[in-house]
C-alpha cells in the first residue's frame, strides 16, 4: 500500500497546521473493520468549564458569576443532560451529542500537576508521567505496537506529517514523513497583545509604533481596501481550523489512505477578556464546531468508524481572574467525537464546585485520568494491545485502567 | 548588567558585542567570549579566508549572463514558435498543434512542478550561500561588514539579475577586509554596477563611436561613486567635477553577454572613451584610457571626505543613527592614517569606547533581524530560501534590489513600522522550530540583556512557538 501524496491545493489548504496519519491498525482490520483516529491538540489550556458548564451544580453560578454559562442566559448555553450545557458557541457539537456521536469528559487531565504550558504539552503529547526530554509521542508508540514484531511496512512511513513542524505526539520510531505548508497563519490577536504589553513596560516607541499601526489597520479594515488587518480576524481562524482539520479528514477518508493522524490548533490561552459567551473564547469555540462539522462531511461513509479525541495540557482556573479571564489551571474537558462511538453522553466523576472541593482552592479537581480515555479509545477502536498501552505507550500507568465502552 | 560605562568584559559585554558587531550569540557563545569579547571580534577579522564564500556551484558574473542570455533567447524563440502555430491552429483547426504547445509550456504528464526560470534559480541559489554564511557564521562580523560594503556598494537585480549575487562574491568579498582602494576598483569596473548605473552606453561625445553615433555622455556613475560611494553629497565638488569625472570613465562597459566566450566581462572600449586630459576635483588627469579612470579612483579613495563619509557611514550602521563624532572621527583617521585599510577600521570600529557604551538603541535592520531569528532558533535548515527572501520582502528590503543606489536605510524610521509585519515573520519562523527550549535560548541570545519582563513574557507564553516568536520580538531581541 502505498500513500497518496496530497495536491498541491489540498496541501495549501493545510496551511501551517499540524497532520500526521499512520496506516492501518491490522487487528481491527481483521475483524472486517476499518478505523479512523484523529487526535486534536489544542495548544494553551482551555477552559473546560467554559466549554461544558455544570449548570446543575448548585454553586456555579456563585463560583463564576455574570461569566457562567446558565440555560436562561442571554446566550442560553445548549443543554447536554440534566447537569451540563455545552458552550453556545457550538451548535454542530451539539447536534453531534444529540446524535450519540460525541462524548464528554469532564473534570479530566494528565498526571501533570504543575501549570507550565510547555511542560503540560510535553505530557500529554509524550504520554510520558512526569515532565522531561522525550523524543516520542503515545501515538507513535501506539502504532508502533500495533504492527506485529514492531516492524514497520518497509515500503512507506507509517505516519505522515504537513506541516512546519510535526507535533510531538506522532514523533517517535515509527518514520514520519513531513510537508511543509505554503502559507502560513499571520501572529494571532494573543501573541500581538502580549508583545504590546511588554513594549508598554520597556519601550515606549515600540509600543506607540505598534498602537499606530493597529489604529491604521483598524481604519483601513473596510471592504475595498487592500491593507491586511495586523491578526488574523475571527473569520481567518475559522477558514484555517475547517481547512486544516477537514483536510485531514479527507485523507482519513480515502480508501487505501492513512488511518491515524494528529493536528495541532492553537489560541487557547485566555488570560484576560476570555469572551466565554461572546468575545474571544466564544469565537475560538465557534471555529473548532466548525473544524469538527468539516471533519464529519469530510469522513463521507467512513465517519462511522471514526473516533476523533481533543485535549488539552490542562485547564483553568475555576474562578475568574482579575481580567475577565482565566489563569492555568488543572482538570478541564476532553471532547470525543465520531460515529464509532456509543455517544451521547457527559463522562464525570463530578468532584463538585465548593472552595474545598476545588483543587488547591482554585482548580476544578481532576477526577478522571485523561490516559484512561485515550488508552480506552486505543484499545477498543483501533485494538491496540493492553500491556503495551500500560508499558510503553503511557508507562507507568497501569494503576489507570482503559475506559470501556466509549465505542 | 546595565552596559553603561564601558564594560570590557563579561557576559553583558559580550552579549552586546555580539549583537551589535554580529549576528547575535546562539549556543554558549556569550559565556564562551565573556572573557575577550574585543578579542573574539578581532579574532573575527583575522580568520584566514574571512570574508570568502565557499561556493563552487555557484556561476560567474559573466557566465551567469551569459546563461541567462542563452535562456531568454530560448523563451522568446518558444513563445514566437508558439504563437506562429497557433495561428495556424486557428487556421486549421487542428488539435495536434495544441499537444505542441503543451509540450513546450512543460505540461505534458509526468512532468515534475516546474523549476523556477533561471535568474530567479540563480538568485536563490546566490542568496541561500549568503544566508548560510550568515547563519553559520560563529560571530558574524566579517559577514555583516560584507552586508554593510554590499549596500554601501549596492547595485539591484530589477536591473540585472544574473549578475546581483556574483557582483558581491567578486567585487565586496575580496576586499570587505582588504584597501578600500581595492574595493572601489573591483566596484566601479565590475559589470553589475556599470551597467546598474548605466555605465555601459556611455561614451564621450568626441570619442569615435560618440561622433559615429551622434551620442554622448552619461553622468550617472560619476556622480553616485562621488556622492554616494566615496566623498559624500556636498562634500565639495561641482557639476564639472561630475561632467568630468563621467568623461574620463567613458569606454568602461561590458561585453554584451551574446558574446559566446567572455560575453558579459568587463572591459575598456577605447572607441567610447573620451579623449584628451581631464580636471576632475582641481587635479588634472593626462589621457591614459583606462588608467585615467583607475587614476582618479585612486585619489578618490584616500581624500579626507571619503574618510569621513565612510567612518561615519560604518559607525551609523553599526553603533547608533546619531553616532558618537568621536568615533567618526576615530574610523576616519584611521582610514586616513591605513591609506583604507579597512581591516584596520573595522578593528578600530569594534574597539572604540563608543562603540561599547552607546546605548543598545539600534533597531536591527530587517535582513539582519531575520538572520538573527533564524539562528537563534536554529531553523537555517527548515526555512527554504525562498521563504526568508519573501520576509525580506514583506519587511521592505528585499535582497539585492534596492529602490535607489544609495542602498537601504541604516535609520530606524525606515524600518520601525515593520514591526507588525516581524510578529507575523517571528510566527512564522518559530513555528518552524522544532523542540527548542525558549529558556534555553533567552540565556543562549539575550543572557543577561533580558529584562525581567521579557523572561515572564516568555515564560508564559502560551506554547513553545508563541514563547520563541515572543523572544524575538523582545525589544532587546530587536535592537543592538
Amino acid at each position: 500500500m502505498r500513500l497518496h501524496a496530497p495536491s498541491r491545493r489540498e496541501l495549501v489548504l493545510a496551511s501551517g497546521t499540524l497532520f500526521a496519519w499512520a496506516h492501518l491498525p491490522k487487528l481491527a482490520r481483521a475483524e472486517g473493520r476499518d478505523p479512523r483516529f484523529l487526535t486534536v491538540i489544542l495548544r494553551g489550556a482551555l477552559d473546560g468549564l467554559a466549554t461544558v458548564a455544570p449548570v446543575g451544580d448548585p454553586d456555579w453560578l456563585a463560583l463564576r458569576g455574570d461569566n457562567a454559562l446558565t440555560l436562561d442566559g442571554k446566550l442560553p448555553a445548549l443543554k447536554l443532560d440534566d447537569f451540563f450545557a455545552l458552550n453556545p458557541a457550538m451548535p454542530n457539537l451539539h447536534r453531534m451529542f444529540e446524535a450519540k456521536e460525541a462524548i464528554v469528559v469532564h473534570a479530566s487531565a494528565t498526571p501533570y500537576r504543575e501549570r507550565s504550558h510547555f511542560d503540560g504539552q510535553d505530557l500529554l503529547e509524550s504520554g510520558l508521567p512526569k515532565p522531561g526530554a522525550s523524543e516520542s509521542g503515545w501515538l507513535n508508540r501506539a502504532l508502533a505496537g500495533l504492527t506485529p514484531g514492531g516492524r514497520v511496512d518497509p515500503k512507506g512511513s507509517k505516519l505522515f506529517a504537513v506541516g512546519p513542524v510535526t507535533p510531538l505526539v506522532v514523533r517517535g520510531p515509527a518514520p514520519v514523513l513531513s510537508w511543509s505548508p505554503q502559507r502560513v497563519l499571520p501572529a494571532s490577536e494573543d501573541t500581538v497583545q502580549r508583545l504590546l504589553a511588554l513594549y508598554r513596560d520597556c519601550d515606549a516607541r515600540l509600543a506607540g509604533v505598534l498602537e499606530d499601526n493597529f489604529k491604521l489597520a483598524a481604519a483601513v479594515e473596510q471592504p475595498g481596501t487592500a491593507q491586511k488587518p495586523a491578526a488574523p480576524g475571527p473569520g481567518q481562524v475559522r477558514a484555517y481550523f475547517s481547512e486544516a482539520a477537514g483536510t485531514a479528514a479527507k485523507f482519513l477518508a480515502q480508501s487505501d489512505g492513512p488511518r491515524v493522524g494528529a493536528l495541532a490548533l492553537d489560541g487557547w490561552d485566555t488570560h484576560f477578556n476570555e469572551g466565554i459567551a461572546q468575545g474571544r473564547l466564544s469565537q475560538l469555540l465557534g471555529a473548532l464546531d466548525e473544524a469538527l462539522s468539516a471533519i464529519k462531511s469530510n469522513m463521507g461513509p467512513a465517519w462511522r468508524e471514526t473516533v476523533v479525541a481533543l485535549a488539552t495540557e490542562f485547564g483553568r482556573t475555576a474562578r475568574i481572574n482579575g481580567t475577565d479571564g482565566t489563569d492555568h489551571g488543572t482538570a478541564t474537558v476532553a471532547l470525543l467525537i465520531g460515529g464509532a462511538l456509543k455517544g451521547g453522553r457527559v463522562i464525570a466523576n463530578w468532584p463538585g464546585l465548593k472552595p474545598a472541593n476545588l483543587y488547591q482552592d482554585r482548580d476544578l479537581k481532576p477526577t478522571t485520568d485523561l490516559r484512561a480515555v485515550l488508552k480506552g479509545v486505543l484499545r477498543d477502536h483501533l485494538r491496540a494491545d493492553e500491556r503495551a498501552l500500560a508499558q510503553s505507550v503511557f508507562p507507568g500507568s497501569e494503576a489507570v485502567k482503559p475506559m470501556a465502552g466509549l465505542v | 548588567m546595565s552596559a553603561k560605562s564601558g564594560l570590557s568584559s563579561g557576559k553583558a559585554a559580550a552579549a552586546l558585542g555580539l549583537h551589535r558587531f554580529g549576528f547575535g550569540p546562539v549556543g554558549d557563545a556569550i559565556a564562551a567570549v565573556a572573557t575577550d569579547p574585543r578579542g573574539a571580534l578581532l579574532a573575527d577579522v583575522e580568520r584566514p579566508g574571512a570574508g570568502r564564500l565557499d561556493a563552487p556551484n555557484l556561476m560567474s558574473s559573466s557566465e551567469a549572463a551569459r546563461q541567462v542570455f542563452d535562456f531568454r533567447a530560448e523563451r522568446r524563440a518558444e513563445q514566437k514558435l508558439a504563437s506562429r502555430q497557433q495561428k495556424q491552429a486557428t487556421a486549421s483547426g487542428e488539435a495536434e498543434v495544441a499537444s505542441q504547445m503543451a509540450k513546450l509550456s512543460g505540461a505534458e504528464s509526468g512532468t515534475p512542478a516546474q523549476k523556477p526560470p533561471l535568474p530567479q534559480q540563480i538568485i536563490l541559489s546566490e542568496a541561500k550561500a549568503r544566508f548560510d554564511a550568515a547563519a553559520n557564521a560563529e560571530i558574524g562580523l566579517v559577514e555583516r561588514l560584507v552586508w554593510f560594503w554590499s549596500n554601501h556598494f549596492c547595485v539591484s537585480a530589477d536591473k540585472d539579475a544574473a549578475m546581483v549575487g556574483a557582483y558581491e562574491r567578486e567585487a565586496i568579498r575580496p576586499h570587505a577586509l582588504g584597501r578600500f582602494a581595492d574595493l572601489l576598483q573591483a566596484v566601479e569596473s565590475h559589470p553589475a554596477m556599470l551597467l546598474y548605473l548605466d555605465n555601459v552606453q556611455s561614451m564621450g561625445a568626441d570619442s569615435i563611436a560618440g561622433i559615429n553615433q551622434d551620442k554622448g555622455l552619461n553622468e550617472n556613475l560619476a556622480r553616485e561613486t562621488l556622492e554616494l560611494h566615496t566623498l559624500g553629497v556636498r562634500s565639495g565638488y561641482s557639476q564639472a567635477d561630475v561632467t568630468n569625472f563621467a568623461k574620463v570613465l567613458t569606454g568602461w562597459t561590458w561585453l554584451r553577454p551574446e558574446e559566446p566566450v567572455h560575453g558579459g566581462e568587463f572591459v575598456f572600449v577605447r572607441r567610447f572613451h573620451e579623449p584628451g586630459n581631464q580636471v576632475v576635483l582641481g587635479k588634472r588627469y593626462a589621457e591614459g584610457g583606462l588608467d585615467q579612470g583607475r587614476a582618479v579612483l585612486a585619489d578618490l579613495a584616500r581624500h579626507p571626505a571619503t574618510a569621513q563619509h565612510i567612518g561615519e557611514k560604518l559607525a551609523r550602521h553599526f553603533v547608533a543613527d546619531d553616532p558618537p563624532p568621536s568615533l567618526v572621527t576615530k574610523l576616519a583617521k584611521v582610514f586616513l592614517d591605513t591609506d583604507g585599510d579597512l581591516k584596520q577600521v573595522a578593528k578600530t570600529l569594534v574597539t572604540a569606547e563608543e562603540s561599547w557604551t552607546a546605548p543598545r538603541q539600534k533597531l536591527k535592520p530587517p535582513a539582519e533581524w531575520i538572520a538573527g531569528v533564524i539562528r537563534l532558533t536554529g531553523t537555517a535548515a527548515d526555512i527554504p530560501i525562498g521563504r526568508i527572501m519573501n520576509a525580506q520582502v514583506a519587511l521592505g528590503a528585499p535582497l539585492w534590489r534596492p529602490p535607489a543606489p544609495n542602498g537601504y536605510s541604516d535609520n530606524e524610521a525606515a524600518w520601525v513600522d515593520g514591526i507588525a509585519r516581524r510578529i507575523d515573520i517571528a510566527t512564522e519562523f518559530a513555528g518552524r522550530a522544532s523542540r527548542a527550549e525558549p529558556l534555553e535560548l533567552l540565556e543562549s541570545g539575550l543572557g543577561p540583556l533580558a529584562s525581567p519582563q521579557t523572561r515572564e513574557t516568555v515564560a508564559r507564553a502560551e506554547s513553545r512557538s508563541q514563547a520563541l516568536a515572543l523572544l524575538v520580538m523582545a525589544p532587546e531581541f530587536l535592537r543592538r
